[in-house]
C-alpha cells in the first residue's frame, strides 16, 4: 500500500488544502484547441468535495442563463490552472446539494466575514 | 524480444497523464529478478530462462533448491519461473523492470485470482436471476437442466454452481503507463488478477498483435 500512496504522493497538489465547501471560486482551466492551449474560467460555488488522496473532486455549481451548471472536477488535475477563491461561505452542511432546488437569492450562499487582522 | 519479469500487487489508484486525463492503474512491486539457469539447444534442446524473485529463509529450502542458487551464485530466491525467450542472458544476472519494459509497452500478466469458494451459477457465470418479487419462489436458482426423455441425462459442462476462482487467470493488452527501475515499480492501466500482496504474477509482453 505504501508503494501507491508514494505515487500518488508525486501527483498531489498541495495547495487546494483551504478550498473549502461554500466558497465561491474561479476555476482556471486549461483547454486545448487544436495545438493552441488556453485558459477557460468556471465560476461558482463549491458545493462538494468528495474522496481522497489522488482521485479526489471538487464540484462547482452555478447558474448559467437560468439552467443549473455542475462541473465534477479532480482536484489535482493538471488541467487545473489554478483556483481562485472570490469570497469564503458561511455553511452549516459538508454538501450543499440543497442549493439543486433553490433559485435566485434563496441559492446564494451567505459570506463568511473574516476578522480583519 | 520475449519480455518478462515477475511482480506483487501492490494495490490500485489513478493516476495523471501529460494532457491531464485520469488512468485507472494498477502499480505493482516488480523484480529485480534473478537469472538462475539459461537452458541451451545443446543441453535441454530449447532455449530458456529460469529466474528467481524474492528473498527466501535458506532454511526453509531442501538441499536441491539451494544447490541451483549457489551454482548461479546468488541469495536463495522464493519464487522460480522459466519464460521461452531467445535471447541470452548470464547466470546470476540481476534483470530490473526498466530493462525489461517502457511506457507504452503492451504487456500479458498471469496469476492466481481471488478464491471465491463455492458459488452459484449468477455469481459464476453471470446468469439472470428470477424474480425477486410477486411470489415466484425462483430467485437465485439454476435454470432448466435440460429436455426430459430424449437425450434422459444432463450433458457434460453443464453451467452449475461449484468452487470459483483460485485458478490461474491471464489477463492481455494492458497498456504501462509508468516504470520505475530505482523503486522496482511498474504501473499498468486496468486490472489485474489475485490480492493485494498476494500471488506472483508473470508479466509478458502480449501475444496480441499490433503491439
Amino acid at each position: 500500500m505504501d508503494l501507491v500512496k508514494a505515487l500518488e504522493q508525486e501527483q498531489l497538489k498541495n495547495e487546494y488544502t483551504d478550498l473549502a465547501i461554500g466558497d465561491y471560486v474561479k476555476v482556471h482551466l486549461k483547454i486545448k484547441e487544436g495545438t493552441r492551449e488556453r485558459i477557460q474560467i468556471f465560476e461558482g460555488t463549491v458545493i462538494a468535495r468528495k474522496g481522497k488522496g489522488l482521485s479526489e473532486t471538487f464540484t462547482v455549481r452555478r447558474l448559467a442563463s437560468g439552467v443549473g451548471v455542475e462541473r465534477i472536477l479532480p482536484i489535482h488535475s493538471p488541467k487545473i490552472e489554478k483556483i481562485e477563491t472570490v469570497r469564503k461561505g458561511r455553511i452549516r452542511r459538508a454538501k450543499l446539494y440543497y442549493l439543486r432546488d433553490r433559485v435566485g437569492k434563496a441559492a446564494k450562499v451567505k459570506e463568511k466575514l473574516v476578522a480583519k487582522k | 524480444m520475449e519480455k518478462f519479469m515477475l511482480g506483487r500487487k501492490a494495490g490500485m489508484t489513478q493516476l495523471f497523464t501529460e494532457d491531464g486525463t485520469a488512468v485507472p492503474v494498477t502499480v505493482l512491486e516488480c523484480g529485480p529478478v534473478s537469472v538462475v539457469q539459461v537452458k541451451t539447444v545443446e543441453n535441454d534442446g530449447y532455449t530458456s530462462v529460469k529466474v528467481g524473485y524474492g528473498e527466501a529463509k535458506e532454511k526453509k529450502l531442501n538441499k536441491p533448491a539451494k544447490g541451483q542458487f549457489t551454482k548461479a551464485g546468488i541469495s536463495a530466491k522464493k519464487f522460480l519461473r522459466e519464460f521461452r525467450t531467445a535471447e541470452s542472458f548470464d547466470v546470476g544476472q540481476e534483470i530490473k523492470v526498466s530493462d525489461m519494459f517502457a511506457v507504452g509497452d503492451k504487456v500479458d500478466i498471469s496469476g492466481v485470482s481471488k478464491g471465491k469458494g463455492y458459488a452459484g451459477v449468477i455469481k459464476r457465470y453471470n446468469q439472470r436471476t428470477g424474480p425477486k418479487t410477486h411470489g415466484s419462489m425462483y430467485h437465485r436458482r439454476v435454470g432448466s437442466m435440460g429436455a426430459n426423455t430424449d437425450p434422459a441425462r444432463v450433458f457434460k459442462g453443464k453451467k452449475l454452481p461449484g468452487h470459483m476462482g483460485a485458478v490461474n487467470v491471464t489477463v492481455q493488452n494492458l497498456e504501462v503507463v509508468l516504470v520505475d527501475g530505482e523503486r522496482n515499480i511498474i504501473a499498468l492501466k486496468g486490472a489485474v488478477p489475485g490480492p493485494k500482496g498476494g500471488g506472483i504474477l508473470e508479466i509478458r509482453n502480449t501475444v496480441k498483435s499490433g503491439r
